[in-house]
């Protein structure tokens, strides 16, 4: 195993020009709702996940619209569908339709990659 | 020369008797039907006003001073029961069997609070440490110091933005403007009083939208130590010892948040007034999806209503500052004028 020499190193940087907006697009046509939120976080005050361990719902739009899906499928399974996040979202957004379509949109999306 | 022409006004608050004001003074013969005891409206409360903190009750008194000079007819604790349309004018009667020509009428009947017991999770009238910001200026008005409800000193207190404002469960989708500084103003007038305290304003967007507002806010921070935690309140619960447990998630660092707090004071919203809907029923005019009276324009008739002669000034055609209530008054007035004029 080589031991030294370069690493690539991945840029930090959110780079829209390779955004791949399909899942999101999806999500927002089946639940057009998602579209109005406005990033409160009253859905991750009150979720009862993510008191316990490191989860914010409210950061899987923000990053589905950055297109930064890796990790996106292990995350939304910390979510319990308890529906809690949905009784407070002053926007009115139904947000365990939109975690439902992500994990099937997930799926989906998996299978035409590969 | 002819008899002079007739208009009534609706709510005799601050647009209502600036507009009437004016108009009297203009040679009109003004009558104002006002539903309370007295006229002056809601800024009879006000303790300070933003963002000079001149004390309300100047701003009240030379209204009042200019009601006394220009001396039209004022009928308190009246309401408006009918509306007789006629050729371009109106026969409006009240709830006293008065029946009152008019050639134009305005319609300034406000704003209402909006009732934060509608947001149960923030436990108001239910948790006694939880209060309004109408409370709160009605208590800083009084002259009281602010305590809890036991009458401690707060050493903690929670100012929560957009209650009943941006809020699609409370039906009200639109902003009501004027909170965001009420806010800082509030917060930065408890600082004064209680220099000991904490203080925190949790808010979803910032919106100092008048000139000095900024500075305020600045000025909160900078002088007054205020925090600002980005993130909307989910709710709230009363511990034992009457302080309350409020959760929010704190956006900008990504973590839910929760704060013990010996006092929180809900920035509550303005909506349409009963009064303006029910004004709205009797001339037969359009509202705006948010409940509000519909301007004929935008951006041009900012007084005129939907139907002629029916003029609007202030809250009644959504959320306004007391200057702009008063720009919007003044507005009207000369827009009648106008409209009389060539009549």
């Amino acid at each position: 195993m080589n031991a030294f020499g370069f690493k690539l190193i991945e840029p930090r940087s959110i780079d829209f020009d390779q955004f791949d907006g399909r899942l999101l697009n999806e999500i927002l046509e089946k639940e057009p709702s998602f579209k109005i939120c406005l990033s409160c976080g009253g859905c991750t005050a009150t979720c009862n996940a993510g008191t316990l361990i490191d989860f914010n719902i409210r950061k899987m739009n923000l990053l589905l619209r950055r297109g930064e899906i890796t990790g996106l499928a292990r995350e939304i399974d910390k979510c319990m569908l308890c529906g809690k996040c949905m009784l407070v979202c002053p926007r009115g957004i139904n947000i365990r339709n939109v975690i439902m379509l992500l994990k099937k949109g997930l799926v989906q999306y998996r299978n035409e990659n590969i | 020369m002819s008899k002079p022409k007739k208009v009534i006004t609706i709510g005799g608050g601050v647009a209502g008797t600036e507009v009437s004001s004016l108009l009297a003074e203009l040679g009109y013969d003004v009558t104002l039907i006002e539903k309370n005891s007295q006229t002056g409206g809601k800024l009879n409360g006000w303790s300070h006003l933003f963002p000079t903190g001149r004390p309300a009750a100047q701003v009240a008194e030379f209204l009042q001073h200019k009601v006394q000079r220009n001396s039209f007819k004022t009928i308190c604790q009246t309401d408006v029961s009918q509306v007789v349309f006629g050729n371009g004018s109106f026969l409006v009667k009240t709830s006293g069997d008065e029946r009152l020509p008019a050639d134009a009428v305005v319609i300034s009947t406000g704003f209402d609070i909006f009732d934060a017991t509608r947001k149960e999770e923030y436990g108001y009238s239910v948790y006694e440490n939880v209060i309004t910001s109408v409370d709160l200026e009605n208590r800083l008005k009084a002259g009281a110091p602010i305590t809890t409800a036991a009458g401690n000193k707060p050493c903690r207190i929670a100012f929560i933005h957009c209650v009943g404002s941006r809020d699609e469960k409370c039906g009200n989708h639109h902003c009501s403007k004027v909170c965001c500084v009420t806010g800082v103003k509030q917060a930065t007038e408890l600082a004064k009083q209680l220099p000991q305290a904490e203080i925190f304003c949790f808010y979803m967007d910032l919106r100092m939208f008048g000139l000095p507002y900024e500075s305020m806010y600045r000025e909160a921070q900078e002088k007054y130590n205020i925090q600002f935690i980005r993130g909307r309140l989910s709710e709230a619960a009363e511990n034992a010892d009457g302080t309350l447990q409020i959760k929010a998630e704190d956006t900008l660092s990504g973590r839910p948040l929760k704060m013990q707090v010996d006092l929180v004071v809900l920035l509550v919203g303005m909506v349409p007034g009963k009064n303006t809907a029910h004004m709205a029923d009797l001339f037969e005019l359009q509202r705006e999806p948010n409940g509000f009276l519909q301007t004929e324009d935008p951006h041009l008739f900012k007084n005129r209503s939907s139907r002629k002669g029916v003029f609007l000034a202030g809250t009644c055609t959504g959320p306004m500052t007391v200057d702009e209530t008063l720009d919007h008054a003044r507005s009207a007035a000369l827009d009648i004028h106008h409209y009389l004029q060539n009549k």
